[in-house]
């Protein structure tokens, strides 16, 4: 059964584009709307996730032996909501201002679908290398996925990048020129679902004309 | 403060009902509950049941929430810390934790006596209660409320009302998508995009909404 199950670097590579959690697995919506209307945020955002992700997956992996079926969601998310307690409390000392932003978002790590998919599929039945590669690889994907959507709803609703990172005031690098308008939208609620289906539907026309290649060819 | 009631007048619970249900959307606004959104949004009468079990579950577990953090684990967010009334301990760490087993552990209860004592209802939303642990609204309520240091009162006006605006969008997602099955969609957007894009559409009608509170 294990011999079936891909190895480590090929969990790692699968988690950055073919299974990214959020374009082609379509998971851990809510972070992924609420928390990309800066890049600072996203950023912010996927560490904190990447940080429990990897945390709970090598816990889970070296505890997967005494696992219950019956139980083992129960261990996962108790499991999560400690690492997620301690992500929590650093940012909120060491990034108030940050914390402050994120707000109830970094909490709600706990039920993000990913990370528990992810004990599921891949810690509670592989060693703890292979579920930390697998951690990495998804974290990374998840990263990506944050930063595309936030480059493209910052640069439109304040014409500019990195706000809070770079610039006199924080105030960002300024890319686009200044007649252009701030378009508030973008950095508002609905803003966050146009991006974000628009870019879904981008992924999956690239998907679906690569396959289109390779039967093609 | 760690107060169980502030100041109540009938005007600030409606004004309170009227925000969170509409201008503060839990699914439009605040992004929680989008997966049943995407998912389970297919047919009125489903999203129906599933918006008032979630609407139930919500609910308990907000009161059930609300008062281990009164009288046992204490609550840092307010200003300078409340304590827990009866341990007299600063033990806001094991709050994140204590809520998710309190929501699961309430959902397995609501879902054991409902089908003992009223089965109309079980068969009713029977099937959703499970989905309901993983379903972030619930989580999202406590935390809220454990941010907000709301008195009692309030924490179930925001509960219900929260509910009532998940049952809302869910409702109207589902209305529109039993049309969009008919409709002529770009390949790449159908399922997830045009779902995300509908829902930009209603967050833009909603954000209407928010003279209301003036």
């Amino acid at each position: 059964m294990a011999s079936e199950l891909p190895g480590g670097l090929q969990r790692f590579i699968n988690g950055i584009l073919p299974e990214n959690p959020v374009y082609r697995q379509v998971l851990a919506m809510c972070p992924t709307l609420a928390v990309t209307n800066t890049i600072a945020g996203a950023v912010t955002m996927a560490g904190a996730t990447a940080f429990v992700l990897i945390c709970a997956n090598v816990v889970t992996a070296a505890l997967r032996r005494l696992l219950q079926p019956h139980l083992r969601i129960l261990v996962f998310t108790v499991t999560i909501s400690a690492f997620v307690t301690i992500a929590d409390r650093m940012l909120a000392a060491f990034m108030p201002a940050m914390s402050q932003k994120l707000g109830p978002y970094v909490p709600l790590i706990i039920v993000n679908c990913m990370i528990i998919c992810r004990c599921e599929v891949c810690a509670s039945k592989q060693g703890v290398a292979v579920a930390a590669a697998d951690a990495l690889g998804q974290s990374l994907g998840f990263l990506a996925a944050l930063l595309s959507i936030s480059i493209v709803r910052e640069i439109l609703a304040f014409g500019s990048i990195f706000q809070g990172w770079a610039g006199a005031n924080g105030e960002g690098l300024r890319v686009l020129p200044k007649s252009f308008p701030n378009w508030n939208l973008m950095a508002l609620p609905p803003g966050a679902f146009f991006t974000l289906g628009i870019l879904l539907g981008l992924a999956n026309w690239c998907v679906a004309a690569r396959e289109k290649r390779k039967t093609a060819s | 403060m760690n107060t169980l009631a502030t100041d109540l007048t009938v005007s600030s619970i409606i004004l309170l009902i009227l925000s969170t249900a509409l201008i503060n959307n839990f699914v439009l606004h605040y992004f929680v509950g989008i997966c049943p959104f995407i998912g389970v949004s297919r047919r009125i009468d489903t999203a129906l049941g599933m918006g008032m079990a979630v609407t139930f579950v919500m609910t308990i577990a907000a009161i059930l929430t609300k008062t281990i953090t009164y009288f046992i684990t204490g609550n840092a967010n307010v200003d300078g810390g409340a304590p827990g009334l009866l341990t007299g301990t600063d033990l806001s760490f094991l709050n994140y934790t204590v809520y998710i087993l309190v929501i699961a552990g309430a959902v397995q209860f609501v879902e054991m006596y409902l089908r003992k004592f009223f089965p109309a209802l079980y068969s009713a939303f029977g099937v959703y209660l499970p989905l309901i642990t993983t379903n972030c609204a619930i989580l999202f309520v406590c935390l809220m409320i454990m941010m907000k240091g709301t008195g009692f009162v309030e924490t179930i006006a925001y509960a219900v009302a929260g509910g009532l605006g998940f049952t809302i969008a869910i409702s109207i997602m589902a209305g529109i998508r039993e049309e969009l099955d008919h409709a002529d969609i770009p390949e790449p957007l159908k399922g997830a995009g045009i779902t995300l894009i509908v829902a930009g559409i209603l967050a833009l009608a909603f954000m209407g909404f928010t003279g209301i509170g003036q």
